[in-house]
């Protein structure tokens, strides 16, 4: 199966400083990959560095798009980086207060992507709107509140399904569970399960929780100081840890 | 006053003493244009400065009625009207001129321009007096109307200033105006090719309440992704049951631009598409001119299953009897009586003229 995400040697740097180093992967149709470290390792760097919201300072990012065609992304023009993360992709902020339109009401927030691919029927927006709020297990009748009114887990669920409503192809998550409680992180990450596998989803998620990581990633990635210390299988880089960073990393989740 | 032969002085049945002037149509509009610093002379210099002020004050019709600060014109009698025509000077017409060009050429496209200090407020029509002051020749006829009234304190001071340092002719009457300042209207009247509307533009920029960053809404304007507009439309029927903007109503310019009407009525907005007059828009606090040249196709945002309506009322004109034009409701005593009348002053008094006669 051909791969929907190539990155080679990517670097970004801030002046002087490191934000990543000469990353190289491959995502594939349906796969979500982790990535995770500690705070500062450039994993957020990185993210929005593929997801072209970040100039690169070295190297290059594909992406194989609906139609087969490889882009180029460094070499894309603001009106394409645009339809892309538009109609292909989506990104889902640590911040729901980021991601979301907050003077408007939770069904503009569902329909804004909608309306922004030329949807222009009222009542179909309405429709998809309550669906996507029921699927994100957010009470549809709360579809004419304003999200200022939503605890932060619903606001982190509504921005969910702000993004997946178009069924975007690839979807950047930074870092979505952190900042909630530990039984609303579940059931968003239950939720994430569920609907990547639904939709059949490709993502790059960040997070530094090893069980988000564990829960829902296929393949892991670990940073440090910027660069890539050790890729591979999640279960085997959780259970078999070989770079002595990873070793700390998993040694230093708290069990109970 | 060796040309004061060519005004009359009209006492309106109104009470409003105003000029107008016996007037057939130009040929000569827009010969001044490219003429850049060459007006002949200032016209006030010629002893044919003219206004409704100095008509009924005709003894010191030559004196300036506004000190400046010229050496010798203060305190002195000789007169000093240190006036360009029109009040702005040369060069600021004709940047204005080329950035009205601009924006005829790209129907709906807001042109940057360097608004000057005017001799009114912010909010008080800085954009569109600047854009009228670039347009007036000698020949023109001005109206200026204010919420679709020609007596109200706007319209009649805008009329006046003009009527002071361009000497032009002014009237109330739609039909007989080359040249028509607004504010919140489009007359009812219907406009023809020979007539210019100029309106007064607060907010140029349709998507500023859902986009606060100037940057991003050009780049939105530059890649035609308005979206975010429906968003806004959508907001009003989710929260009132239907589209409840009934002003300022967003449309798209010629299936290219999102543009703002500036706030008349959506009433109004019907009037704008393939209109056979020209219509600028002057927005002198955001600095930006734009333009919806003759016959170009205007449409009102809607969505399929709630399409675009215009305000329909119950009620008839009180005085004219109109029932297709814009009403307003007036309260007229302290016991919540109201009544319904014509915004459009000109059109109800016509009406009413030739219902008379």
């Amino acid at each position: 199966m051909s791969a929907l995400l190539q990155v080679r040697g990517l670097s970004r740097h801030y002046g002087q400083r490191i934000g990543c180093e000469d990353v190289s992967f491959d995502l594939h149709p349906g796969e979500l990959l982790c990535v995770v470290g500690e705070s500062g390792s450039g994993k957020s760097t990185l993210l929005n560095t593929v997801a072209a919201q970040l100039a690169p300072t070295a190297g290059n990012v594909r992406y194989r798009q609906r139609d087969g065609k490889w882009l180029e992304l460094g070499a894309l023009s603001e009106a394409d980086r645009r339809r892309l993360a538009r109609e292909e992709w989506g990104f889902v902020t640590q911040n729901p207060r980021d991601g979301l339109r907050l003077n408007v009401s939770a069904g503009a927030n569902v329909a804004e992507r909608l309306m922004a691919l030329g949807m222009r029927n009222y009542g179909q927006l309405r429709d998809i709107a309550r669906s996507w709020l029921e699927r994100v297990e957010i009470d549809a009748t709360r579809i004419d509140d304003a999200p200022t009114g939503f605890s932060g887990g619903m606001q982190q669920r509504l921005q969910i399904a702000r993004t997946l409503v178009t069924q975007p192809r690839l979807v950047f998550m930074d870092e979505p569970t952190a900042g909630l409680d530990v039984s609303v992180q579940a059931r968003i990450l239950d939720l994430l399960r569920r609907l990547v596998n639904e939709l059949g989803l490709a993502a790059v998620m960040v997070t530094h929780d090893l069980a988000v990581a564990r829960l829902l990633a296929a393949r892991t990635m670990v940073m440090q100081g910027g660069r890539v210390v050790e890729t591979g299988l999640t279960d085997q880089i959780l259970d078999d840890p070989q770079h002595p960073y990873t070793q700390l990393l998993v040694s230093s989740v708290l069990t109970t | 006053m060796s040309s004061s032969q060519v005004w009359s002085e009209d006492s309106g049945h109104d009470g409003n003493v105003h000029a107008t002037r016996k007037y057939a149509p130009s040929p000569r509009r827009g010969e001044g244009w490219g003429e850049g610093l060459g007006w002949p002379c200032p016209p006030l210099h010629q002893g044919t400065f003219c206004s409704d002020f100095t008509q009924k004050h005709s003894s010191s019709a030559r004196r300036p009625l506004t000190p400046t600060l010229s050496p010798k014109g203060r305190g002195s009698d000789i007169p000093a009207m240190n006036y360009n025509f029109a009040f702005l000077d040369e060069d600021t017409k004709r940047m204005l001129r080329r950035a009205l060009l601009k924006a005829v050429a790209i129907p709906g496209y807001q042109v940057p321009f360097g608004s000057r200090e005017m001799p009114l407020p912010y909010g008080w029509g800085t954009g569109g007096i600047q854009v009228t002051a670039a347009l007036l020749g000698p020949d023109d006829v001005l109206k200026v109307i204010d919420q679709g009234a020609d007596d109200t304190t706007n319209a009649v001071n805008i009329r006046r200033f003009f009527a002071r340092v361009a000497g032009v002719a002014t009237t109330e009457h739609t039909a007989d105006a080359t040249l028509i300042q607004t504010r919140h209207r489009i007359p009812e009247t219907s406009l023809r090719e020979d007539q210019i509307l100029v309106f007064q533009v607060p907010e140029p920029e349709p998507l500023r309440t859902l986009e606060p960053r100037e940057a991003e809404t050009r780049t939105l304007h530059a890649l035609a992704d308005y979206g975010l507009m429906h968003v806004k439309l959508y907001e009003d029927i989710a929260q009132y049951g239907h589209i409840a903007t009934s002003y300022d109503y967003p449309v798209l310019v010629d299936g290219r631009f999102l543009t703002s009407p500036s706030p008349i009525p959506k009433f109004d907005n019907p009037k704008m598409d393939h209109s056979p007059a020209l219509m600028l828009f002057g927005a002198g606090r955001e600095k930006r001119l734009y333009a919806i040249p003759p016959y170009t196709r205007v449409e009102s945002l809607a969505f399929e299953d709630h399409p675009f309506e215009i305000q329909r009322w119950e009620h008839q004109c009180e005085l004219c009897g109109s029932g297709e034009s814009y009403l307003d409701e007036v309260v007229v005593d302290d016991r919540g009586t109201r009544m319904f009348v014509c915004s459009d002053t000109d059109f109800c008094g016509q009406r009413r003229a030739e219902a008379q006669a």
